[in-house]
């Protein structure tokens, strides 16, 4: 690794920015501190504080108290505008462009160039953003709409602006989350370039093993507080683990061991939207089935079409022996089938809704007293739900908007507690979600195991899919291609069957967390 | 995992306790504030204007709005909207009045005319929701048909009856309370209760937060969808039965411009247009202060042209 030297001038150094909201104080003292050319992942759960950083040094809030030093000297930072002139440039998870206008127009928005006549050069905006498009080694069109593109292109041509801009400080927030595979590589080739190009880049991302593989230096924040930098060689998963949550969270995926009993859920010769087939696996009552495969294999369509979401062309789906054939996910749950899906914020969650109405929507009937909804009795179910997820009870009036996303996670889980569903399907339950709501996520599934449920997982988080699972199923292009045992599977088999090659191909990164 | 006291952090909930807010405290109860003002305001500007005989004249000329504003809550809740529900008035009166000519009793009558409305209540949803079209363009459409319906039935002329059997449904009164009032009263009442004390209610708000969420929550979506219009459709057709009642009369120009009317009661009493929130409680209230606004202005002696 051409790392950072040992100890140079910092390009970026921010001291003991502190901020303050009402009686909570997001940021206490925090430190960090930014080289050229090197990649600095900042971790940390969700509310440690890391947004609240990023947002100082992007300009959208002002800090109490604290300096920002940029070459050593000191600057202000009051607007975007500003953090724009001092080369910084932030990625945000939600992308900052116009979804209807072209490629080339976002790229010059703001700075549009203009004819003598005071009119837009669209020749001369063309050429500007193919150049810009081309620091990116990306074959992107400039005249097509931006909203044609995949969220992966799009933030190439976020990322194509802030070179575009020459900046010096790159801040990329949660880049891959809604990334393929395919794409999240383009991006970490694009990263290490920068990286060689002296750009100082601040990784903000939930998933350790691609900061081991990107990352030169790591930064933890918690409840607002700087815990610490280490470089990469320093220290281990583990231990950055042990500072994000303030101790040791032990083996995140210990369980103990399963015995599973009759088939619950028995798919047979499924195919239909999306899905080729023929599909067939069973899962048993108390076991754990985690189905793994590269994002567009075909695992979320699956669910939906067992769920009653997607049309079925061919075969059938059995719980508990009888014949499921629902015409719509309604019919689904009454067949004893529940799913959490894959996006709560659009799928799962009614946001501006409370949390009692979300959690409750789908075990209406079991409150209604003739013809009556009962509220008393809704309520006293929902707070027992909300108790064995650690969700506290006054938040139960809440619009679920309010809770953090780890939070918004336990109550779309909390709505398939309270409806007993036998076959619970939960298609990515962890993503976004910190470390301690993952944690107990985990816990849910496996009491729910105890309890005798048969639960189908999808994830795309491998260490995560064959830790929490009896068995792993591995979809390729819409088939089932693999099944193996998740005590002796590894994350090399489940890549080798993922992605039809050998085994040796599949991406270093992935090898690092276990 | 067993451990879990040593190795679980409890996570710290955003909102520890809620400070006074404003903008949410206003949000429920600025409306009524309004409300109060307004009447005080016309309690001492408007001769007359706190008469009870004039309080109860307020109530019934309200009362036709406040029925199709009761109908378009639950339409707008689910995100949608109803243009039709204007033109739904003037053929539904047209067909009870005529059912009356025929010689049909009173009750028979009335119930007719809702059901025109319900009927067309199943146009729009069934279009809606099973054919995915815009609820603007599909009731924009139905309310130019049922407009030409209304005028092709009575031949463009209103057809006057004075001794229509239900007329009064619109003018009379029981116990000193018109009909009309007692009518939206009653209307409200089961409104109230669906949207606040049902499934079917719960399911409505659900649609219209987040309709794909709804679906895969087990929502029927598509029959929520179709009901709400048809809920639409039936007040519409009350409303239509009422009014011709009132008038004593089929015309054929009745409720043109009553749907922008309903809106703004049901926009105005706080329900969003973007679906999923507000209350049917202020419905009620938006009616009233529209209502309250142009008598109160009528009485004050504003002319009628400036007080649009």
């Amino acid at each position: 690794m051409a790392g950072p030297t040992d100890d140079p001038e910092p390009l970026l150094k921010l001291e003991s920015i502190s901020k303050r909201y009402g009686a909570t104080l997001a940021l206490d003292n925090a430190s960090f501190d930014l080289r050229a050319g090197e990649v600095h992942a900042l971790m940390g759960e969700n509310g440690a504080g890391k947004s609240t950083l990023m947002k100082v040094l992007a300009g959208n809030i002002t800090r109490d108290s604290g300096r920002i030093l940029m070459d050593g000297k000191e600057i202000e930072i009051r607007s975007a505008r500003d953090a724009r002139a001092h080369g910084i440039a932030i990625i945000h998870q939600e992308l900052n462009t116009v979804p209807q206008m072209t490629v080339a127009e976002n790229l010059s928005l703001g700075q549009e160039p203009v004819t003598g006549l005071r009119m837009l050069d669209r020749r001369a905006m063309l050429d500007s953003a193919r150049e810009k498009l081309a620091t990116t080694g990306s074959d992107i069109d400039p005249r097509k709409p931006l909203g044609s593109l995949s969220v992966g292109r799009q933030q190439m041509v976020e990322i194509a602006r802030a070179i575009g801009e020459n900046a010096r400080v790159l801040v990329l927030d949660e880049p891959t989350a809604a990334l393929s595979r395919a794409e999240a590589e383009q991006l970490y080739t694009l990263i290490a370039k920068m990286r060689a190009e002296g750009v100082g880049l601040v990784y903000i991302s939930h998933r350790m093993e691609e900061v081991w593989r990107l990352a030169d230096r790591v930064t933890v924040f918690r409840d607002g507080c700087f815990v610490g930098t280490n470089r990469m060689k320093d220290t281990s998963p583990q231990e950055v683990v042990r500072m994000m949550v303030g101790r040791s969270v032990g083996h995140l995926y210990e369980h103990p061991d399963r015995n599973p009993g009759k088939s619950v859920l028995s798919v047979r010769d499924l195919s239909g939207d999306g899905v080729e087939g023929p599909i067939s696996f069973d899962v048993h009552a108390g076991e754990v089935v985690a189905m793994a495969g590269l994002v567009g294999a075909g695992r979320t369509e699956v669910a939906r079409l067992i769920f009653g979401a997607g049309r079925r062309t061919n075969g059938t789906v059995f719980v508990n022996g009888r014949a499921s054939e629902p015409a719509d996910p309604s019919d689904a749950i009454a067949d004893g089938i529940g799913m959490l899906p894959e996006d709560r914020k659009i799928q799962g969650l009614f946001l501006d809704h409370t949390v009692a109405a979300n959690i409750s929507i789908s075990s209406l009937l079991q409150f209604v007293r003739a013809g009556v909804l009962r509220e008393k009795l809704e309520r006293e179910a929902v707070e027992q739900e909300m108790k064995r997820l650690n969700l506290r009870s006054n938040a139960i009036r809440l619009p679920v908007k309010a809770l953090s996303g780890g939070n918004q996670q336990k109550a779309a889980v909390a709505r398939w507690l309270l409806r007993d569903s036998d076959v619970l399907i939960m298609d990515e339950p962890t993503r976004g979600v910190d470390i301690g709501a993952k944690r107990e996520i985990y816990e849910m599934i496996q009491e729910l195991a105890e309890a005798g449920k048969a639960i189908l997982v999808i994830s795309s988080d491998l260490p995560e899919a064959i830790g929490i699972s009896d068995r792993v199923l591995v979809m390729r292009h819409g088939r089932i291609v693999h099944e193996m045992s998740s005590a002796c599977a590894t994350e090399q088999d489940v890549m080798f069957h993922a992605t039809g090659t050998a085994a040796q191909d599949a991406p270093a990164g992935e090898e690092v967390l276990q | 995992m067993n451990q879990k006291d040593e190795t679980v952090r409890r996570q710290p909930l955003q909102m520890e306790k809620e400070p006074f807010d404003f903008a949410r405290w206003w949000d429920r109860v600025g409306i009524l504030i309004v409300l109060l003002a307004l009447v005080a305001f016309m309690s001492i500007f408007a001769p007359n204007f706190a008469r009870v005989d004039n309080l109860f004249n307020i109530a019934r000329s309200i009362s036709v709005n406040a029925i199709l504003a009761a109908g378009m809550t639950f339409v707008i809740l689910t995100k949608g909207i109803d243009l039709s529900v204007g033109s739904t008035v003037a053929v539904s009166g047209v067909v009870a009045v005529l059912a009356a000519i025929a010689g049909v009793p009173a009750p028979i009558a009335i119930l007719s005319g809702m059901l025109v409305g319900a009927a067309c209540g199943i146009v729009n949803g069934a279009l809606v929701a099973y054919m995915g079209l815009a609820p603007f363009i599909v009731t924009l459409g139905l309310m130019t048909f049922l407009r030409g319906l209304a005028y092709t039935m009575t031949e463009g002329q209103p057809i006057v009856s004075s001794s229509l059997n239900f007329k009064a449904f619109g003018s009379g009164y029981i116990a000193d309370v018109p009909i009309p009032v007692i009518t939206m009263i009653v209307v409200y009442i089961i409104a109230w209760f669906v949207l606040e004390r049902t499934r079917f209610g719960r399911h409505i708000y659900a649609v219209g937060g987040n309709e794909e969420a709804a679906e895969l929550a087990g929502v029927r979506v598509k029959r929520i969808l179709t009901a709400v219009y048809v809920i639409a459709g039936l007040c519409a057709g009350l409303a239509g039965v009422i009014f011709a009642a009132r008038v004593i009369s089929a015309q054929p120009t009745a409720g043109t411009g009553y749907e922008l009317d309903a809106i703004a009661a049901v926009v105005l009493g706080g329900t969003s247009l973007s679906g999923g929130r507000g209350r049917i409680i202020g419905t009620l209230i938006g009616a009233v202060i529209l209502g309250v606004l142009s008598t109160g202005l009528i009485l004050m002696d504003v002319p009628s042209s400036p007080s649009f």
